[in-house]
């Protein structure tokens, strides 16, 4: 077992883990943060997204002990002061969500992607978001909440 | 009701959507979330090979694993079972349906059969345990085509069975050989519509826990709960009274959820057996395998038609791959499309024959659309191929063609309540501007381009809301096809409803709370869904082929009626005026002619509950359930049309736009219906353009994971273009079915579109999914 500190959604955790276990394991049985999910098991599906420092990450294709010292964001720390984001607000607004399986790690890669400045227009909205898959929405509203979120988150 | 024109209300309105406060903030309750004290987890041992024998179990290394807690193999668990993993719908007579225990015992007959089970303390070490479980197999030979599987030298799936066919089935009504004799035209084409792995996002899950009277609670990833519980009592022999199943948030489904897995009842058996609770999430490699898979047809599909373009018969033979066992309803999924054979055309001589045969794959049961996409596709390509022989605007011979007077009993004798097919079109050539299609397509040709277009369309119709009980019972499905719905006042006005139909995405909190809201005339906000545990909704049947809205919404919308009629009473009583003289409008009654003469529906529900002043004989307390069995299906259709671009040097074939426009009846929820369209189409387009689960000849699984398996990203499609035409439907809300529209509608407008594309080539038709390397070889097939 080793020893890792991390800091999430602006709490420090220290934890004793596996070196095999996957961060988002750590999340979600470690730390009880269930918000993050698994889909695949192989990092195709985009389902267990984070911030890591600011970054969206798979966390699934982090280890627990790779998170040692780093700022983490999940789903759950998105929303501030009893307010959405403003891409979880959009993706409200836009019907961007149905069974809700993908929408954490989509919302978590959307706020990165338009903090990268990367998010410029449809094109390059559907293609920062090539990583992550949903299969209820076929995207559309989706890209039409991010889009509307670049306004206002960037 | 008054006459007087009713207020605004919510109905037909995009109210934003109840479900998504907790979803947006990650407070879900999806199954693999949930833990209870003591609880134990369980991983599944199964072949890795098509079909084998089972020549030994050996646990003795995964007993020495940190963590294991017991194992068990099929004849371990033997006396567990009351009875096998039921087939719910044994569709003809002399149906071969051979018995499936949730684990296999002797022989297993495809990759991902289940052989044992390890239980140990933690998800991890479960999985350890379980790759120290030492399997002898002996491979025996395998198939996976379901036309080779019927030869006689074919590997049998069953050997006692002495066959690989499962059924045949067949509908005939008129002369349809001898229309076809008759015929100035005929076209016969031949058609593979390939596997598809459903791909919920969510995988399977199951939590079971044993209480202290040796009831069973069971937490499980399905669109089913009812069904489940239903299936357990057969399955264990443990009354249902003692048996409730909660699907908690489902994280999709599109079929693949309705099944009884062998994984629900292996957790219950385990959590009986170790006195512990028991859970089991599914890997995504585990998915595909283990859970069921769509489609997997062969069709042969000919139509005759006379030079003008009348089409005066259809004849379907189809070979439909069962896969290794009979899921709960695996059958009947290819019947599901057997009335629709004639779209949404007027043809009066018919013919469809279905034979299900057994490979050694994975089992098919329903996933989106189930059976309808399958007969759509060979529908709307034929008519394109009809087209071309005739040398005819395909759009002109559908029209030709298309029923055009409602209600319209069909040749294969169901009876379409509304539509009009015309409209659609018309309003998709509106939105679509083909003489710009054509124009760029023209030029592009003409300039020899390397990349070309192509614009396809697909005209269908389809039958859902399922589904009147008594065709059911005609059709030799097990049980009922009605839904139930509960609607409580409370004392100080809240309204909780409880249905029992089960979501998994499909915005049921938000579609019947406005559906209630307008009906009882009380806020959106004040509505309260409860469904999805047989503790609360006891009576449902649950939800797949797009039935919530139009069987669950109309259970809904009566028991709502049925609550108007009791506080009716009660008002007119403390009013002491007549009933017939209370209006009833906006939550209000009030008395005809002296409105300040008043009480609202929610005092009538604390008048209720307080029973100060009741009329004699009246039972306190403000709540009714309505159950509703609908007298017909549901028929949603529309016209759809893909635009391609296609690179003739490489075979990659682009979808660049699609428009979609349907008539699924009345709107409750914009916004929604055009969700479930989006993510409808995405499906078939998915079909059309990326997914195949390709096998091997020996039935080994070649796409065994989302790197293999192409679910297409937003990358690879465009935003969509959505309309609607309207008829009502012949219910109370006027509503139709919307969840698999898309899905069946949009395979064939992409692959028309594609053959489109290719046709000044000579190119006539491209296989599913049109890859690259398809799409590459259908042209240099009609270069050389």
């Amino acid at each position: 077992m080793r020893r890792v500190a991390l800091t999430v959604n602006g709490v420090r955790h220290e934890v004793e883990i596996e070196p095999r276990e996957l961060l988002v394991f750590v999340l979600r049985e470690r730390l009880g943060l269930t918000g993050t999910v698994v889909g695949c098991d192989t990092s195709s599906c985009g389902s267990c997204t984070v911030l890591v420092n600011g970054e969206s990450v798979k966390s699934c294709t982090m280890l627990g002990v790779q998170a040692d010292g780093v700022e983490i964001t999940t789903i759950e720390g998105l929303a501030q002061n009893g307010q959405l984001h403003a891409v979880q607000q959009a993706f409200h607004d836009h019907h961007a969500l149905q069974c809700g399986y993908c929408t954490p790690g989509m919302v978590l890669a959307a706020v990165s992607l338009i903090e990268s400045g990367a998010a410029t227009d449809e094109a390059a909205i559907r293609e920062g978001l090539e990583g992550n898959l949903c299969r209820c929405t076929g995207y559309h509203n989706i890209v039409r909440a991010v889009s509307a979120a670049v306004g206002v988150a960037s | 009701m008054t006459a007087v024109e009713s207020p605004p209300g919510v109905v037909g309105t995009s109210v934003k959507r109840k479900e998504d406060a907790a979803l947006l903030r990650g407070r879900t309750r999806w199954v693999d979330n949930l833990t209870l004290p003591g609880m134990a987890y369980m991983a599944v041992v199964r072949s890795p090979y098509p079909h084998a024998r089972i020549k030994s179990i050996d646990f003795d290394a995964a007993r020495k694993a940190e963590g294991f807690v017991a194992a068990f193999t099929g004849a371990d668990l033997a006396d567990e079972w009351a009875g096998g993993l039921p087939c719910a719908w044994p569709v003809t007579e002399d149906i071969k349906m051979p018995p499936h225990f949730p684990l296999a015992v002797g022989e297993a007959r495809y990759q991902g059969d289940p052989v044992a089970v390890v239980v140990a303390e933690s998800r991890a070490l479960a999985k350890d345990a379980a790759e120290l479980v030492e399997v002898e197999y002996e491979p025996l030979p395998s198939i996976f085509d379901v036309e080779k599987a019927l030869d006689d030298e074919a590997p049998l799936v069953h050997s006692d069975l002495g066959t690989n066919e499962c059924y045949m089935w067949k509908l005939d009504a008129g002369e349809a050989q001898a229309a076809i004799d008759a015929a100035d035209v005929v076209v016969t084409q031949r058609y593979y519509q390939p596997r598809l792995i459903p791909n919920a996002m969510e995988p399977r899950g199951v939590l079971a826990q044993v209480g202290p009277t040796g009831d069973v609670t069971l937490w499980s990833a399905t669109q089913t709960p009812h069904i489940q519980r239903f299936v357990m009592q057969l399955v264990f022999g443990i009354p249902e009274s003692k048996i409730r199943v909660i699907a908690p948030d489902v994280g999709g489904g599109f079929g693949s959820k309705i099944q009884v897995y062998a994984e629900g009842p292996l957790a219950i058996a385990l959590a009986r057996r170790l006195g512990r609770p028991v859970k089991w999430t599914e890997e995504r490699a585990e998915n595909y395998v283990g859970t069921i898979h769509g489609r997997d047809v062969v069709h042969e599909l000919t139509f005759a038609a006379m030079r003008d373009g009348k089409i005066t018969a259809v004849k379907s033979e189809a070979w439909c791959a069962m896969g290794a066992y009979l899921e709960l309803v695996t059958p009947g999924i290819p019947i599901l499309g057997a009335w629709l054979y004639s779209g949404p055309y007027e043809i009066p001589n018919y013919s469809v024959t279905f034979t299900g045969v057994f490979t050694h794959t994975t089992p098919t049961d329903a996933y989106r659309g189930a059976g309808r996409p399958e007969a759509t596709y060979v529908i709307e390509r034929t008519i394109d191929a009809l087209a071309r022989k005739l040398d005819m605007d395909p759009l002109e011979l559908r029209r030709r063609n298309f029923v055009s007077e409602f209600p319209h009993t069909m040749a294969s004798g169901l009876t379409i309540d509304s539509g009009d097919y015309h409209a659609s079109l018309d309003r998709l050539l509106e939105l679509l501007d083909l003489d710009a299609i054509r124009a760029d397509q023209a030029e592009r040709r003409s300039n020899g381009d390397v990349k070309q277009i192509g614009v396809g369309f697909s005209t269908y119709n389809e039958m859902c809301g399922l589904a009147p009980s008594r065709i059911l019972g005609a059709i030799r499905y097990a049980v009922g096809g009605w839904d139930s719905a509960t609607i409580r006042f409370q004392p100080l006005g809240s309204v909780q409803v409880v249905v029992g139909t089960s979501p998994h995405g499909q915005s049921h909190e938000t579609t019947f709370a406005q559906v209630v809201a307008d009906e009882l005339g009380v806020s959106v906000d004040d509505v309260e869904v409860l469904h999805g545990d047989t503790a609360v909704s006891q009576l449902g049947m649950d939800t797949y082929g797009s039935r919530s809205l139009t069987v669950g919404g109309i259970a809904l919308f009566n028991a709502g009626q049925k609550i108007i009629d009791k506080a009716r009473r009660i008002v007119a009583h403390q009013l002491e005026v007549s009933e017939d003289d209370l209006d009833f409008e906006s939550g209000t009654f009030s008395v005809k002619g002296s409105p300040d003469r008043n009480m609202t529906i929610q005092d009538a529900a604390f008048a209720a509950h307080a029973a100060h002043n009741l009329p004699d004989g009246m039972e306190p307390g403000l709540e009714e359930t309505a159950t509703y069995d609908p007298a017909n299906f549901s028929w949603p259709g529309g016209a759809h049309a893909a635009v391609v671009e296609v690179d003739t040097e490489t075979g990659d074939t682009r979808l660049v736009r699609y428009v979609a426009v349907d008539d699924v009846g009345s709107p409750i929820n914009p916004q929604i219906i055009d969700g479930q369209v989006h993510g409808g189409v995405t499906q078939g387009v998915a079909a059309a353009l990326y997914e195949e689960g390709a096998y091997d000849d020996e039935a080994n699984l070649l796409t065994t994971t989302m790197a293999t398996y192409l679910i297409p990203s937003a990358a690879e499609l465009p935003s969509y273009e959505t309309d609607r035409t309207e008829t009502r439907a012949d219910n109370p809300l006027g509503v139709k079915g919307v969840g698999e529209t898309g899905t069946i509608a949009a395979a064939p407008a992409v692959i028309n579109a594609v053959v489109d594309a290719l046709s000044h080539l000579g190119v006539t038709d491209v296989g599913m999914p049109a890859t690259p390397e398809r799409v590459w070889r259908a042209i240099e097939e009609v270069r050389s």
